[in-house]
């Protein structure tokens, strides 16, 4: 039986191993920074081979979204959240003890390791019952935890933790030092000198004064005297340090497989909403889409790009939302229309949509829903490659050929600015013909592009032009809307502005 | 050990926090100068005499118990000088002992408690000969008190177990600890047990099981274990240390207290010393409960004006019991201004335990003493003047309460005397029925005719004495306002004076005072 899992849900399929590269068409979509940004915050999770691990299913995909929806409860991730603070504590502490050297000093780390863990397994199953949750997920979850606190061996664990614990700190001995002599002897019980020279000034004291003590570093380090002064203590200990050798041989094994495993899991979820947050709290919406892996009508309101939205909250600018439709039999997305209009940022974020709800996250948007498609290929305008000897429409056309190959009726296609490199009436007979392709496979697609006519070439294409405002055509909307593409020269409106025109250039070069 | 000196029952703060309007209290009532000439170029003494003159005792009782231990030390300067010399002595012998740049180590910290310490010992053995020497002669509660604490508190006994402790804590034979095991079994906990005399006989040691024990020695060169052994001893000692040096804190302490307590009677020392050398008279005021109203003195002078001034002034008589509300009007530069500040003054000064300048006085403790002054116009030119006014009108109104004394200086006059005058009626009348004493300069006539024409026995007039001639005698008399105020004179004084210089002497001791 293969271990619990709160990514997938149990006979799912999941890949054998874990991707260790993104999706080519990560960059082209800006999903790397995104990525990066969610993954960075928890980088000793290693993350980033479930951002690249897409669904492929619609129930798996429910399974996920049901456990983010719990988890935006505050104090549930909190649980979850403090669980994983424990735990990186204590693997804090597994990791020190490598570095030591006296025995009996590892011995007492390990003993910590272990106090903490049992604390942390425990509190987090308390927690748990303590909050309200829905998820499949969480609940399998819970009655494994159930299981596992309950256990016989996770009690015995427990309780030879705390009984070393106590004889550990009932321990007490006592040193004198004169000269180059350390003397270890055993403690009687004595007063504290220092009281007794607070006594004697006690009539003139009034009020607090500062403290004078010096505080020691305490860091994890022994130094030799130390370690030899804790040989001698252990031999004067001979019962206490004999428990704590055969506690060690044990429990060597003390930590479960699959807790360990769903505290890097959930990870995934807390990442994810953690990133999110800030955006939330800028106003921006946030949906869980509703998927088909049939009907590929797209409608998603206010959606906006994830990782523009991103850079743009933190610099408390603020960010232009677009609403996306593709009903009936529409398939294609042709996007044109003003320099800087947002266009290739529109184009991104259909893709980003797409391939967020495959991961189960949250979408940018009021309401979503999406088609679970099989794939995304993307092709976005490159630097030219001067390696190549091939020139640069021959690179087009070679990655649209690899496209065209991989595409099904169920894949969505980005295509960004291609054939720019030739002349428009060239570049209109290439676009047509891909285009046919497209549309024989009845894929979805997402165009942007300079020439107009594609938008209007059936029933299957859609017109999608970024907007202005009419009184100052050089200002920019970033908003995209549904509408017949019309053709007109931004750019000249811009040149205005800039003063760059034939009569601005005229007047003002002498 | 505590000093009360300045409060039966408590430490006085030199520190608290003053009156928001401390700064209006300080330039309008001529402060400066007063603390200027307590503190003698001793800051500290300034701070403190300072912040006594500010703070203002309400309490009549309060005001007695310093008025007592200041009698005693006008009577017996040398001795108090004394004190205060040896409070200073150990603050700054203390302060010579540094700690040392870089090594706050227990060990440094033990040596430099017990160098101080033994400093303090010293000087507590002086402060008992004082005692011993003088406490006879003084008779006010609070001294009595304070040379009996020492007296019980110091004694032979004391000394000589602090003395032996000092010894101890040189840890000449080694030092004993105990520990515990903390995080990772490092020792920690480490506490210090006095040093046992090794108590066994030859006969016990032999005959008695020896305890289990195991000796570690650091071998000779052995860099690395010396240090760790002296960390080891600074660990142990850290919490001796530390309570050796709260020790030294907590005496300290007492001599900070006793400097800060005696620097106030300093001043006042200073302060008399100065005025009896210009000769000019001071009396131990009496305070009285803030109802019924008082206010009786007899040769009231501005104590600022008079330090400042080289020739003796006269004072002001005035009969203002049962008086609320007292105007002033009359001749420019006629001494209204003087009055009205020699009023705050004597006020601040009775209700900080000092005596006051005048031959005699007796008044009401106020709640706070206020004023109200035209000020300068305002520079950021945020306000319009009369706005300005109101403005500052309305704060004070935030902090004024019954029994309060609001002194006003030519309020309201930056607008027509008809508007001023009703304005300034308005917010006298309220201040009046809200039981506030108030000094009013004004030479708005209508306002001043206003009040008169009332003739309620509950208001004085007073108003500065011009003689035929034209000249100013500065002082005040009884008397109805007038519709002049002999601005002419002022003209003709600026105009036509033969020695203009004259006048701006005069111009020049009035503004500062």
């Amino acid at each position: 039986m293969s271990l619990f899992s709160i990514l997938y849900p149990e006979n799912y399929d999941r890949p054998a191993s874990d991707p260790l590269q993104a999706p080519e068409f990560f960059s082209d979509l800006n999903l790397d920074q995104i990525t990066q940004a969610i993954t960075d915050r928890k980088a000793s999770y290693h993350l980033n081979s479930v951002f690249y691990t897409p669904l492929n299913e619609v129930d798996p995909v429910r399974y996920r979204q049901e456990i983010m929806r719990d988890l935006e409860n505050p104090e549930l991730a909190g649980v979850f959240r403090s669980f994983a603070q424990s735990m990186r504590a204590m693997r804090e502490r597994l990791a020190q003890l490598d570095k030591m050297y006296y025995p009996y000093q590892q011995k007492a780390w390990f003993l910590d390791a272990v106090e903490l863990y049992g604390d942390a397994v425990v509190k987090l199953l308390q927690d748990l019952t303590s909050c309200q949750f829905t998820a499949r997920g969480l609940a399998l979850f819970q009655q494994y935890l159930d299981g596992y606190v309950g256990s016989d061996s996770f009690r015995a664990l427990r309780s030879d933790t705390h009984r070393m614990k106590q004889e550990l700190a009932r321990v007490r001995y006592s040193l004198r030092i004169k000269g180059n002599r350390v003397d270890v002897r055993p403690y009687h019980e004595e007063p504290d000198y220092s009281q007794e020279v607070r006594q004697t000034f006690e009539k003139f004291s009034q009020g607090a004064v500062k403290s004078y003590l010096v505080r020691f570093p305490q860091g994890p380090d022994m130094n030799q005297l130390e370690g030899r002064i804790l040989e001698r203590v252990a031999q004067l200990f001979p019962d206490v340090f004999g428990n704590v050798d055969r506690y060690c041989v044990n429990h060597a094994d003390y930590m479960d497989e699959t807790l360990a495993v769903f505290d890097r899991e959930i990870q995934f979820y807390l990442a994810t909403l953690e990133f999110i947050e800030p955006l939330k709290q800028a106003g921006l919406p946030f949906c869980y889409p509703h998927l088909s892996s049939s009907r590929k009508a797209v409608s998603v309101q206010e959606a906006f790009d994830l990782a523009l939205a991103s850079k743009l909250t933190q610099e408390q600018a603020s960010v232009v939302c677009n609403d996306v439709l593709l009903k009936d039999s529409e398939r294609i997305l042709v996007v044109t229309g003003p320099n800087q209009g947002g266009k290739t940022t529109f184009s991104r974020m259909v893709g980003q949509l797409h391939y967020l709800a495959r991961l189960g996250c949250p979408v940018p948007g009021h309401s979503a829903r999406l088609f679970l498609c099989d794939k995304i290929l993307t092709h976005f305008e490159k630097e030219e490659n001067t390696a190549s000897l091939r020139g640069k429409l021959q690179d087009d056309l070679i990655r649209i050929k690899d496209i065209m190959s991989e595409a099904t009726g169920d894949s969505l296609i980005i295509l960004n600015e291609i054939f720019t490199s030739t002349s428009l009436k060239d570049a209109s007979f290439l676009s047509y013909k891909i285009l046919q392709q497209i549309l024989e496979r009845d894929a979805l697609c997402v165009w942007v592009t300079f020439i107009d006519e594609l938008a209007s070439f059936n029933d299957k294409t859609v017109s999608v032009v970024g907007s202005v405002v009419p009184e100052q055509p050089a200002l920019r909307t970033y908003k995209l809307v549904r509408k017949p593409a019309d053709g007109l020269a931004y750019a000249l409106a811009i040149a205005e502005k800039h003063r760059v025109t034939y009569r601005w250039l005229k007047e003002r070069i002498i | 050990m505590k000093v009360l000196l300045m409060y039966a029952d408590k430490d006085f703060d030199h520190e608290s926090e003053l009156p928001p309007n401390h700064q209006d209290l300080a330039s309008d009532l001529g402060l400066d100068t007063v603390w200027n000439q307590m503190a003698q170029g001793d800051g500290f003494v300034r701070e403190v005499a300072r912040h006594a003159t500010l703070e203002m005792l309400n309490d009549p009782a309060e005001i007695g118990y310093r008025q007592d231990i200041l009698r005693d030390c006008l009577n017996h300067a040398s001795v108090v000088r004394e004190l205060y010399g040896i409070a200073v002595e150990a603050m700054e012998r203390e302060k010579r002992e540094y700690f040392g740049l870089f090594s706050h180590s227990p060990t440094t910290i033990l040596r430099r408690s017990l160098k101080v310490m033994q400093i303090f010992v010293e000087l507590l053995k002086k402060l008992k000969r004082i005692s011993v020497a003088h406490s006879r002669l003084f008779v006010s509660a609070g001294f009595n008190r304070f040379f009996a604490m020492i007296d019980e508190d110091l004694g032979e006994e004391y000394f000589a177990h602090v003395e032996h402790q000092l010894q101890e804590l040189q840890f000449r034979h080694g030092i004993r600890i105990s520990a515990q095991l903390g995080k990772g079994n490092k020792g920690v906990h480490y506490v210090l047990h006095k040093s046992r005399q090794e108590s066994r006989s030859w006969f016990q040691r032999l005959t008695q099981k020896a305890e289990p024990g195991y000796t570690i020695v650091i071998a000779e060169r052995d860099d690395a274990g010396f240090r760790a052994l002296a960390e080891l001893q600074d660990q142990g000692t850290n919490l001796v240390a530390n309570a050796l040096a709260q020790a030294v804190d907590h005496v300290l302490g007492f001599f900070v207290r006793m400097r800060t307590e005696v620097a106030f009677y300093m001043g006042c020392i200073n302060l008399r010393d100065e005025l009896v050398r210009k000769g000019t008279s001071i009396c131990f005021p009496e305070a009285l409960s803030p109802s019924p109203r008082h206010f009786t003195c007899r040769g009231l002078y501005d104590v600022s004006l008079a330090l400042n001034l080289a020739a003796p002034i006269t004072g002001n008589t005035v009969h203002g019991d049962g008086k609320n509300l007292v105007l002033i009007t009359g001749a420019n530069q006629g001494g209204k201004s003087t009055f009205l500040r020699s009023v705050g003054l004597s006020q601040l000064m009775m209700q900080c335990g000092m005596f006051v300048p005048a031959e005699e006085y007796r008044a009401s403790v106020c709640y706070g003493v206020f004023t109200h002054y035209r000020r300068e116009e305002d520079a950021s030119m945020t306000h319009g003047k009369l706005d300005e006014e109101l403005h500052r009108m309305s704060q004070l109104a935030d902090r004024l309460r019954m029994h309060s004394l609001v002194l006003f200086n030519e309020s309201f006059a930056a607008t027509n005397e008809r508007e001023g005058s009703e304005i300034a009626r308005q917010i006298i009348d309220a201040l009046l029925e809200q039981q506030v004493t108030v000094f009013f300069v004004t030479h708005a006539y209508t306002l001043a005719r206003g009040y008169y024409d009332r003739r309620l026995d509950s208001q004085l007039f007073l108003r500065a004495e011009r003689k035929q001639d034209g000249t100013r005698t500065f002082k005040l008399i009884e008397g109805e306002p007038l519709e002049t105020s002999y601005g002419e004179d002022l003209y003709r004084e600026i105009f036509e004076s033969a020695v203009p210089g004259e006048w701006a002497g005069l111009k020049k001791a009035n503004n500062k005072g």
